[in-house]
């Protein structure tokens, strides 16, 4: 009896102390995002290997919360550090593009592997997605700084809103498929090893789903930033694909879309290595630690305050646009 | 809903889209660490001294262009050896590795007559071929 208080007092102490790292780490950031806010442009203070070590930490942190929070790096990135980096807006989605195509490659293939995302329902959103995503980076290219900034700022608020009041489904009730679906044979069984059970799932108000992804493939080229938080609550809300399977597909999704997207961004000489690299390998090693803490941390704490990341980033971003804060 | 043991529903497209896009991943991610590090540690020279770039990466990409007179579209191919462009091969690696998932998986869709299937790959692969050709210009 004693030694099951003590091993609940241990775990729990384990839990706060992570949760604490997080809660430290997070705050780390904020502080180095003020600091560096207030130290801009001054482009010649610190050195290059300065701004990339800085960027590589920061992204570092960024990948630690993308995961337990369940949205995407390449959320995160954009804002931040279009924000507070000395970098024009222009290098910075070129490299969120990036950021959420490499984590997206990454956790891609054992998606597939595992059944948790679905080519069959992937493939025709992500056509309607990628072509909807190069008209969206051509016209982010296209319209000033500023009018992007104030729009990013909008769509971060946006998120956080949505972040705060969506909802989940784990096992969303699909009564009938709809016609396309049935058409396209849309629908699926994978194991799932939480229960140890057969998930028989299909789908259902296809149509809208894909009038959506056309919108959200706009957004992921216009912000350069990759769209898990509007892919899963379509693919999981509307759709009624299972929560699992919607949050794989998405990723999976991104491996096209972004990629139709960096190309445009690419051509137009938007990617700069200096900053794309040490942000896709500070993102990735921070993924990999996130993932292991999963388990550890308590998700709902770490989302709480990726929203509040999120709504300053978003305010910041909003601010600089109108040229509050510059 | 039903208990099983652990049991594979993967379809075959599904599992060959996997291996090559893992590959491609894979690769990917090296050439684009293995050409930073010859980008940052000098055994490449660079076009624009990394010295210089914080001078530069605060313009828009546009300006960026002008004042640097970097290459758009394919062109950085051809400067290849130098290493703020051979940073960018392993990015553009990563972009295109799908077009070889969404080829190998076409024959798979034929042989079951998924015409519907094997027109979506052949969309999407158009759909990147156009975003990868450098046709599509916008800009400030």
């Amino acid at each position: 009896m004693l030694n099951q208080i003590f091993a609940r007092i241990q775990s729990a102490g384990g839990l706060l102390k992570a949760n604490a790292l997080v809660l430290t780490l997070t705050l780390s950031l904020f502080m180095a995002g003020a600091y560096a806010a207030e130290s801009l442009p001054a482009p010649g203070s610190m050195p290059w290997w300065g701004w990339a070590l800085a960027l590589f930490v920061t992204c570092f942190f960024l990948g630690i919360v993308a995961v337990p929070s369940g949205v995407g790096g390449g959320v995160l990135f954009v804002p931040i550090v279009g924000g507070f980096f000395p970098f024009h807006l222009d290098f910075v989605r070129g490299a969120g593009l990036l950021v959420a195509l490499a984590s997206a490659l990454a956790a891609g293939p054992s998606l597939l592997r595992g059944g948790l995302a679905d080519l069959r329902l992937a493939l025709p959103l992500a056509v309607l997605a990628s072509a909807s995503s190069i008209a969206g980076a051509m016209i982010g290219l296209a319209i000033p700084a500023a009018l992007v900034q104030i729009a990013l700022g909008g769509t971060i608020l946006g998120i956080v809103v949505l972040m705060a009041m969506a909802k989940k489904s784990e096992f969303p009730e699909v009564a009938q498929p709809d016609r396309l679906s049935s058409v396209l044979s849309i629908n699926g069984i994978y194991h799932d090893a939480a229960s140890n059970q057969k998930i028989n799932w299909q789908v259902h108000r296809t149509p809208m789903g894909l009038a959506l992804f056309v919108g959200i493939g706009f957004l992921a080229g216009l912000f350069g930033m990759g769209a898990g938080w509007a892919n899963v609550p379509v693919l999981n809300l509307l759709m009624g694909a299972p929560l699992k399977v919607s949050a794989g597909t998405s990723s999976f999704i991104l491996t096209l879309v972004d990629s139709s997207a960096a190309w445009i961004y690419l051509n137009k000489g938007a990617v700069l290595a200096i900053i794309a690299v040490p942000s896709v390998i500070g993102m990735m090693l921070g993924a990999t630690i996130g993932a292991r803490l999963l388990h550890v941390l308590k998700a709902s704490v770490v989302r709480k305050m990726v929203i509040s990341l999120l709504l300053f980033a978003g305010l910041r971003a909003l601010l600089k646009g109108l040229g509050i804060w510059v | 809903m039903s208990t099983i043991n652990k049991e594979s529903f993967v379809s075959e497209e599904q599992l060959r889209y996997a291996t090559w896009l893992s590959w491609g991943a894979r690769s990917g991610l090296l050439i684009l660490v293995a050409s930073f590090l010859a980008y940052v540690l000098g055994w490449l020279p660079a076009r624009i001294p990394l010295e210089q770039m914080p001078g530069v990466w605060s313009l828009s990409a546009h300006e960026y262009l002008l004042q640097t007179g970097a290459p758009t579209g394919w062109h950085w191919l051809s400067m290849i050896s130098q290493g703020d462009f051979a940073g960018l091969l392993g990015i553009a690696w990563m972009s295109g590795c799908s077009l070889l998932c969404l080829l190998v998986v076409m024959p798979i869709y034929s042989k079951r007559r998924d015409w519907v299937f094997v027109a979506l790959c052949v969309i999407a692969l158009l759909v990147q071929l156009l975003a990868a050709s450098g046709i599509l210009t916008a800009g400030h």
